[in-house]
């Protein structure tokens, strides 16, 4: 569905943060992309949607190439992807109503969504994902006032309203706590599958990771040299994406989410509910 | 290191703020030199300011007696001038400065345009009210459209230059996610950038009402319309009562003025 | 609440009408006060010269050049006074203006009630009244001359240096304050070392920022009798030398530049 032939991105600096990347993502697919700080994870997802301008190559989403078309065109193609940031990325002064909404404002006209007119179908919408993500309470709270976690929750639902068919995901845990990065990457791997969505997520924790997606890609200085499934991750394939380091309690972490389920999943599946109340608290 | 090992005791003297003692002794005998040559270059003739200073008792006194009354007529029309003044060129000058302020952001204008809007914001910074109103007097005529034009600009490089400002140390992330959605150009303003600056927009334009009217104040000195005019005459007909009176009036308009917009201020947060 | 429901279909607008009613309002009042004040400025207004601006423009503008460059022998000398009657303006300006700061700031004020007012009317008085108007009134008390001028930037910086200084005053952080008490300092000492430390910088920036304003002020003051190369311009439009007012100008834009430089190094030396 998503395919990348040959992305070279270079910047004028001169520093090439991707050298020819060929990737290809099916529908459906949760895809992991790992590789230390400075590997072109964050470039090679901006390059999808035209954030970063690609150098060379081409992207392709379904039948479209998205590296040639024009200003509208690009525009309407972004509705197709949803985003979401490591800082979350909301706007501040914002409430989080406006904050979703203006995951519409591909869809809407400048006088529309200047006056916050939106089409009844997409407030209809608005209210679905808020209470899907748990934060109906909070549709008039400016986002300045949202802890982390809930912050999070309403980047996704803003990713989600563009009723898109991929999401391009950037590091969305690396500014929260490790619980609540486990709640996160399970919500958005719940409604990708939900939906039918295919996903890249950026990550550092590999660990995490491993628990929830079906296909790690791990990237070195702008080239991939890791492909495959979550529970390939050798210590080998890790020493080739980070460099040399003692990985047993890397792997040895993942051995144990495999044989026995978490601590926190055992809980959480009697009271399904239970992620949303700490998302509101 | 300031602390010097003499034999027994040790001193300690606060280090200087130029390290070298050379540059030290350099800018301080410079700054002598260059004071007593500024303060030899003012010429004062004593005997006219002893002859003054009864003018400026005078002047002193008439604060405690001003004259509202019998120039009322002049003051009034000029102070409904520097009123209108200050209104229309700030609503003025705001609407112009929103997309030169917008222009001469880096990061949101193509160079060209960048380099334009720098430009008309440094002429209207550079040249002060006054000599840009010589100007509009000559090319408009007098009376207040020429003040209104040159508040307007003033207004342009003032709100414009800290707008632009602004706009460059937004939050690009926040920015960019409104970019993501597929918004357009104007939408991406709106959403995007507009929260993260309005605030701080509209503290400066009613900080800006207050700067717009006292320099409506002088612009009329040189026939560009207002109070200045008034007060002008006053001056040349050493009416300090009438003089003082139209000061008051003006402190107290501009004391109103910052009152109420730290009012306001207050409650934008 | 923004937020109604009934049923399935909830609504949602950015405001509670309420609030929306009373934004629509002040629009509507602020547009008929901008459009009434536009029609007073309109009426005084001859609109066959606003017509005819560009043509006189372009008239003026041809007339302006070239420059004459040999008129810059003259200048030196009300240049060089320029610079001196802001700088010396300053320098008295920020003599005053630190004891008046301290007498405003609220946790140096030696008295709450009595003594700020005062010390505030006298930032407000200052800072209400152009240095334009400031040397219209001592000329007319002291005669003209660079000494007007430089005491009218003078009073005119006061209230700008104080205002801004008793603000940072207030700023501070009290705990550097309270830790200087305790050691048993007396109220100077208190001031010396606890508070000035903290507020230098701030001060140093102050009136460097004030300095490079004061450059542009005083390039004007010459135009009501006070010295500087305003008194040449004035007396250059007085004669319509155009050529003269073109390289004056073309002078100030130079020297304000420059200013503006030296203020942003200094500025950028001491933060």
């Amino acid at each position: 569905m998503l395919r990348l032939e040959k992305l070279v991105k270079r910047y004028p600096t001169g520093d090439e943060a991707l050298r020819g990347i060929d990737l290809e993502v099916p529908a459906g697919q949760v895809m992991a992309l790992i590789g230390p700080s400075g590997a072109g994870k964050s470039t090679l997802i901006r390059c999808i949607n035209r954030l970063v301008e690609p150098s060379s190559g081409r992207v392709l989403l379904g039948q479209e190439e998205l590296t040639s078309l024009g200003a509208g065109a690009l525009r309407r193609a972004r509705r197709r992807m949803g985003m979401i940031f490591q800082e979350y990325a909301l706007v501040e002064r914002l409430s989080v109503m406006e904050n979703v909404l203006s995951g519409q404002l591909g869809y809407v006209g400048f006088w529309k969504s200047w006056l916050r007119r939106f089409p009844q179908s997409a407030i209809d919408e608005a209210f679905r994902l808020l209470e899907r993500v748990g934060l109906d309470t909070m549709v008039d709270k400016r986002a300045d006032e949202l802890s982390g976690g809930q912050r999070q929750r309403v980047g996704i639902a803003r990713a989600l309203i563009q009723d898109p068919e991929i999401l391009l995901v950037d590091e969305p845990t690396a500014s929260l706590d490790p619980k609540t990065s486990r709640q996160i990457m399970r919500l958005i791997c719940e409604l990708c599958e939900e939906r039918g969505l295919a996903a890249i997520i950026n990550i550092h924790d590999v660990a995490l990771a491993q628990m929830f997606v079906q296909r790690v890609v791990g990237l070195q200085l702008g080239k991939i040299v890791y492909d495959g499934p979550p529970d390939g991750l050798s210590a080998e394939a890790l020493t080739e994406i980070y460099g040399e380091e003692d990985w047993s309690a890397t792997i040895r972490k993942v051995e144990d989410e495999e044989t026995e389920p978490p601590a926190d999943e055992d809980t959480t599946s009697p009271l399904p509910d239970r992620e949303r109340l700490a998302g509101i608290t | 290191m300031s602390v010097a090992h003499s034999p027994g005791i040790r001193r300690w003297k606060r280090p200087p703020l130029i390290k070298s003692a050379r540059l030290r002794w350099a800018i301080g005998l410079g700054a002598a030199i260059y004071l007593s040559f500024a303060i030899g270059s003012i010429e004062v003739n004593w005997l006219r300011v002893y002859e003054g200073l009864d003018r400026g008792w005078a002047f002193v006194i008439a604060f405690t007696e001003p004259d509202f009354v019998k120039r009322w007529r002049d003051i009034s029309h000029g102070l409904i001038e520097s009123l209108t003044m200050t209104v229309t060129s700030t609503v003025l000058g705001i609407l112009l400065s929103i997309p030169i302020g917008l222009g001469a952001a880096r990061n949101l204008a193509p160079l060209p345009v960048y380099l334009f809007c720098r430009g008309v914001i440094a002429i209207s910074r550079t040249f002060q009210e006054i000599i840009i109103a010589i100007f509009f007097v000559a090319m408009f005529g007098f009376g207040p459209l020429a003040g209104l034009l040159t508040l307007s600009l003033a207004t342009i490089g003032f709100l414009a230059k800290l707008l632009a400002e602004d706009i460059e140390d937004i939050d690009p992330g926040q920015a960019e996610a409104v970019r993501a959605t597929g918004a357009r150009w104007l939408q991406w303003i709106n959403y995007g950038i507009q929260p993260q600056v309005m605030p701080r927009l509209i503290g400066l334009s009613l900080y800006r009402i207050d700067i717009n009217f006292r320099e409506s104040a002088v612009v009329g000195i040189v026939g560009a319309g207002g109070i200045g005019a008034t007060l002008n005459t006053a001056f040349d007909r050493y009416e300090f009562d009438t003089a003082a009176a139209i000061i008051i009036i003006i402190i107290a308009i501009v004391m109103f003025a910052e009152y109420s917009s730290g009012l306001i201020r207050a409650r934008l947060k | 609440m923004p937020v109604g429901g009934q049923g399935i279909a909830r609504t949602w607008q950015r405001r509670a009408r309420s609030r929306q009613f009373a934004i629509w309002f002040g629009w509507l009042a602020g547009t008929a006060l901008f459009v009434y004040c536009w029609q007073l400025i309109s009426e005084t207004t001859i609109w066959a010269f606003f017509w005819d601006s560009p043509r006189v423009a372009a008239d003026i503008f041809s007339r302006m050049m070239p420059p004459r460059w040999t008129y810059i022998e003259v200048i030196w000398q009300p240049l060089w006074d320029t610079i001196n009657i802001a700088t010396l303006g300053t320098a008295l300006a920020i003599v005053l203006a630190v004891p008046v700061a301290f007498l405003a700031a609220r946790n140096t004020t030696p008295s709450a009630t009595f003594v700020r007012p005062i010390a505030l009317l006298i930032i407000v008085s200052s800072r209400s009244i152009n240095s334009l108007i400031w040397a219209l009134l001592l000329v007319s008390i002291i005669g003209p001359g660079i000494f007007a001028g430089v005491i009218a930037i003078g009073l005119r910086s006061i209230g700008f240096i104080a205002k801004l200084l008793y603000e940072a005053i207030e700023e501070i952080d009290d705990s550097q304050v309270e830790a200087v008490t305790a050691t048993g300092a007396s109220r100077s000492q208190i001031i010396g070392y606890g508070i000035v430390p903290q507020i230098l910088p701030a001060f140093a920036g102050i009136s460097v920022f004030r300095w490079d304003i004061n450059i542009r002020e005083s390039t004007v003051l010459g135009l009501v009798g006070a010295g500087g190369i305003g008194l040449q311009l004035q007396a250059s439009l007085n004669i319509l030398a155009w050529p003269q007012v073109t390289l004056i100008l073309i002078a100030i834009f130079a020297t304000v530049i420059v200013s503006e430089w030296v203020s942003a190094k200094v500025r950028h030396a001491i933060i």
